[in-house]
């Protein structure tokens, strides 16, 4: 018997020569209600530890939980969003196992009765394709306790002297979301499997149920990965990757978990059902505690709660509040909007389609909105580095008021194009709003022909050779001429106005 | 005045104090008196506060003087069992795992209590997390029978019954998972009462077995359950199971005692064969006394009931085994460090305090209750266990096209001696084959005093039983045998109890 280094890796290519990967994500949001799930604890992220519980959520004996309703409503809008069949009865269980931050030492969640199931999502990949993903079911859960593993290097509780636990999480709405097995991705697993969180992200925001905010764990993605030789139809052992959480890592948990399985098996072992730790430094997962399938959470009916029986009617009022799919708003803006594919692409790379949309709203043309919001701004946020610009522009009181204002401006022929940059350039300076940044910046374009008239004269005078190239028919010429009156002007001209004078002078 | 304070009904000392022919602090200081009397004998009590029981009967005296509209049972003092949750006041449900604990919030009922101005005398001992029908499996040492202080009195809510039982408060709350309301009420002379499930919140009531427990009211008579139980009960939306109604007019129900033209169901399953005679002789002129009253004896079955108690003792331990998980010593409460190790961790830290924290018989039913919801085992556990409990429920829908109430025998037996069955946990759920039903199916049940049993003198007890939400035909139906029962005894049972300290020296010389 051979001994199978089960942290070695092969490359890609041979992976995918040998095998087709089968991923499975489990999602887990953070509902963005006032209250936690079972209680009337406010859920607020980042507040001194162990400060919002209460009896309920620290599992005070005696205590018992009351569903929040909200909570309930934004399982069905997800479910529905995710064109999942809505349960017209269904129950919570207990899912019972022994952890210091979970204060029941049982986690009320659901088991074989989501409040969803039966969806799908479809997803677009980057060559426009559409990639459909299976959804398996929706249910609602409580998030657990935080624990933090002091004394020890790596934070884990290996090694630690003592940890802390704080419960302000604890009790705060769940909903799991579980897909179907992902097949026939091929070498676009990783792909595939960031661009469904991506567009999962999207959808949930879309929804304004959840800040899906990654890197605070209010969005935290588990992938299920095995693999099957290559015309085989039958299911590998797989491992769970927990915890990885932005949209890049997910992408590269997959990637590596497949040159591992690769590597594994193609040196005859097998996969040991386990879950696995993902390392964002080192890009490489590591083994965490073994899992199988014998692993038993005693689950039963919560007997504490009531079921869940939410009426046909109320399912089609909350189907009556859902958003346009992201997706398609896109495609819809795109061509209101009149963009070029890589004008959208970047667009939404930087998160820019609602400010846009708002701009234009406000009275922007689409091309004005998108140039403003994407130029200086957009640098000076990355240079001070703001999550997006929307935030920055909001935390500096700048507006798509502000936008449209600017561009009335110059369609009025207040402002050039130079000008307008440094009109807006005030405002990003917090000098104001454009007009009163022009206003106090002195600018205005001359409007008075006389005095441009004279100018061009002077420079005529001034650059006689370069004018006479000018009336020997070299057009192109004029351009040293009007940079001349530009800079006579001291920039307050109209340039295409000094260009007409100077060809008449010239060329009649 | 002559009265005995510690020997007034809940209603007696209510109109007393209205009328101002005492007060609650006279009151509360005579059954503290008492309790310092004969609780050493009896050990109703884990702890008695006596400072905030008087605290609240001066404020009272103080409110009422000022001329202020107070709760009919203002100033009239209470003991509440030590399975809910009292802010400030310790709460050990009869277990070391809990000792030291005191909760920082009232239970719902223990709030309703305080709201209507009753003092709380203290908290009465138990079977260890209410898992038992005698207490001897408290940690804290068994209560004994007023009636013979070498028996039982009866469990888990012994300490209830035998607090006042013993005179030592006209009122308690128990809780009843099984029958620990009403089989206590049986072997001490008392009166009990199971509410409808969801009739009272259980919210601060420390979870048995949650589809199961259900508080209510112990008192010497049937009127004082019913003043005791519209304290308690209705809709709390802090248990998601309470009932959102109103109290079922339960008072009215037993002033009037009327039973004329009810119609009485006699369970054939639960007579007989398995119960002693002289508890069946005191059942069976209870339902002659109720024919006297007015009232048609019809015999209904309910063959299911013979399931029961297996069905119970699947899915009390199923429920008991997680709801009592949240004993870890990471929170509050018991925390035991295991002995040779260095540097535990936390899972060993929990393992060392459940070890040490839990008595045998909890450990017994967490293990019976991990079993029974493992996988491969749920079906035919906890499943089957489900499925019997709905065919018991479709029994008693059955029994009532047929019966207004049911009625049996509380117990099989009066109480027994201490040690009788500790060591037989089947004879000792055996008990409660009477009273199991009802907590299957949620329905109300009482329990009231039937009488002495011939053979030992012992008080047996007659089990009434409603549909759901009927919660006011235990109280017509036992008011009106109490009135003829009183009649025929010429006074209250319990005044043929002995003396306690005549008992303590027959118990001591023995």
């Amino acid at each position: 018997m051979t001994v199978v280094d089960t942290e070695a890796t092969i490359s890609y290519d041979d992976v995918l020569a040998s095998f087709d990967p089968v991923m499975g994500l489990e999602v887990h949001v953070e509902l963005g209600t006032n209250t936690k799930m079972f209680c009337g604890c406010a859920t607020e992220f980042g507040a001194e530890p162990n400060t919002q519980v209460c009896p309920v959520c620290l599992g005070l004996p005696g205590a018992l939980p009351v569903v929040n309703e909200t909570a309930v409503e934004s399982a069905i809008r997800i479910g529905l969003a995710l064109n999942c069949e809505i349960a017209e009865w269904c129950r919570f269980a207990r899912k019972n196992y022994f952890y210091p931050d979970m204060p029941k030492n049982f986690q009320t969640s659901q088991y074989d009765e989501p409040i969803a199931f039966n969806g799908f999502l479809d997803v677009e990949l980057d060559d426009g394709t559409t990639y459909r993903v299976e959804i398996e079911r929706a249910h609602m859960e409580e998030d657990t306790g935080k624990s933090l593993h002091v004394g020890g290097s790596t934070g884990r509780i290996h090694g630690a002297t003592h940890s802390l636990v704080d419960y302000n999480r604890a009790g705060i709405p769940l909903i799991e979301i579980v897909t179907k097995p992902m097949l026939g991705a091929g070498e676009r697993a990783p792909e595939v499997a960031r661009a469904y969180v991506a567009t999962l992200r999207d959808l949930l925001k879309a929804l304004d149920v959840s800040d899906v905010k990654m890197e605070q764990g209010s969005m935290r993605c588990d992938v299920n990965l095995s693999l099957m030789p290559k015309g085989s139809t039958t299911l590998g052992t797989r491992t769970e990757t927990k915890n990885v959480n932005s949209l890049r890592s997910v992408e590269r948990a997959v990637r590596y978990e497949m040159c591992r399985h690769g590597a594994v098996l193609q040196a005859g072992g097998s996969i040991l059902q386990e879950t696995r730790h993902w390392h964002e430094d080192t890009g490489a997962t590591t083994s965490g505690r073994p899992k199988s399938d014998a692993d038993d959470y005693r689950y039963f009916p919560e007997p504490d709660l009531v079921p869940v029986a939410p009426s046909r009617e109320t399912v089609e009022s909350l189907r009556a509040t859902l958003p346009e799919p992201p997706a398609q708003r896109r495609k819809r803006l795109q061509s209101d909007w009149g963009f070029s594919d890589l004008e959208m692409r970047d667009v939404l790379n930087a998160g820019l389609v609602d400010l846009i949309g708002e701009t234009v709203d406000a009275g922007a043309t689409p091309a004005g909105a998108r140039k403003w919001w994407s130029g200086e701004i957009a640098r000076r946020a990355n240079a001070e580095g703001a999550t997006d610009v929307a935030s920055y522009a909001a935390e500096r009181s700048i507006t798509p008021a502000h936008v449209v204002e600017l561009e009335g401006l110059v369609k009025a022929g207040r402002l050039n194009d130079s000008m307008a940059r440094q009109a807006w350039e005030g405002v990003l300076d917090g000098e104001g709003t454009p007009t009163a940044v022009a206003d106090a910046r002195g600018l205005e374009l001359v409007q008075d022909d006389g005095a441009l008239e004279a100018a061009v004269d002077k420079v005529i005078e001034a650059n006689a050779d370069v004018a006479q190239k000018v009336r020997d028919g070299k057009v192109q010429a004029a351009g040293a001429l009007i940079g001349q009156v530009m800079k006579e002007m001291k920039g307050q001209a109209d340039a295409g106005k000094a260009r007409e004078i100077i060809l008449a002078k010239l060329t009649s | 005045m002559t009265t005995d304070l510690t020997r007034a009904s809940a209603a007696d000392l209510a109109d007393l104090l209205s009328k101002g022919e005492t007060s609650s602090v006279e009151v509360t200081q005579a059954l503290l008196n008492r309790t310092d009397a004969v609780d050493g004998d009896v050990h109703a009590y884990l702890h008695v506060d006596r400072e905030g029981a008087l605290a609240t009967a001066r404020d009272i005296d103080a409110r009422r003087q000022a001329g202020e509209q107070l709760h009919q049972l203002a100033g009239v003092p209470i003991a509440v069992k030590d399975v809910m949750a009292t802010q400030g006041l310790p709460t050990t449900c009869g277990s070391k795992i809990l000792e030291g604990w005191i909760p920082p919030y009232d239970a719902t009922v223990v709030t309703r209590l305080k709201q209507a101005g009753m003092p709380i005398l203290g908290k009465t001992n138990m079977d260890e997390f209410a898992m038992g029908s005698s207490t001897e499996h408290s940690a804290y040492g068994p209560t004994r029978n007023p009636w013979d202080l070498e028996r039982i009195p009866g469990g888990s809510g012994g300490g209830s019954s035998a607090v006042v039982a013993s005179f030592q408060a006209p009122l308690a709350i128990g809780t009843d998972t099984g029958g620990s309301i009403r089989q206590p009420a049986a072997v001490t002379g008392t009166v009990g009462t199971k509410p409808t499930y969801g009739g009272v919140s259980r919210y601060g009531l420390v979870a048995l077995a949650s589809s199961l427990d259900q508080a209510g009211p112990c008192t010497r008579t049937v009127l004082d359950a019913a003043l005791l139980h519209e304290v308690m009960g209705g809709h709390d939306p802090l248990d998601s199971t309470s009932i959102n109604a109103p109290v079922p007019a339960v008072v009215e129900a037993a002033r009037r005692a009327d039973v004329k033209g009810m119609k009485i169901g006699i369970v054939r399953e639960l007579t007989g064969e398995g119960f002693q005679a002289g508890v069946q002789a005191r059942f069976d002129e209870s339902v002659q006394h109720l024919v006297d009253a007015g009232a048609e004896v019809v015999e209904v079955s309910c063959p299911s009931f013979t399931a029961a108690l297996a069905a119970y003792y699947l899915i009390l331990p199923s429920e008991a085994s997680s709801n009592l998980a949240k004993f870890d010593a990471m929170r509050y409460g018991l925390r035991v460090l295991p002995e040779g190790l260095d540097d535990p961790s936390a899972e060993q830290v929990m393992a060392a305090t459940r070890d040490a924290g839990f008595g045998d018989e909890v450990k017994r039913r967490i293990i019976l209750g991990t079993y029974a919801l493992s996988s491969g085992y749920y079906d035919a556990y906890y499943g089957s266990a489900q499925k019997v409990r709905r065919l018991i429920a479709d029994d008693f829908n059955r029994a009532f096209e047929a019966a207004d109430v049911l009625v049996s025998p509380t117990a099989p037996t009066t109480a027994f001696k201490f040690g009788d069955k500790i060591d037989d946990p089947m004879a000792m759920y055996l008990n409660d084959v009477a009273t199991i039903p009802a907590n299957l199916a949620g329905v109300p049940g009482m329990s009231l005093p039937s009488g002495l049993a011939d053979e030992d003198g012992l008080p047996a007890g007659c089990q009434i039983l409603a549909p759901a939400a009927a919660d006011e035909r235990l109280y017509a139906v036992g008011a009106a045998l109490e009135q003829r029962l009183l009649a025929s005894w010429g006074g209250p049972l319990l005044g043929r109890a002995p003396e306690l300290s005549a008992a303590r020296s027959t118990s001591m010389g023995a």
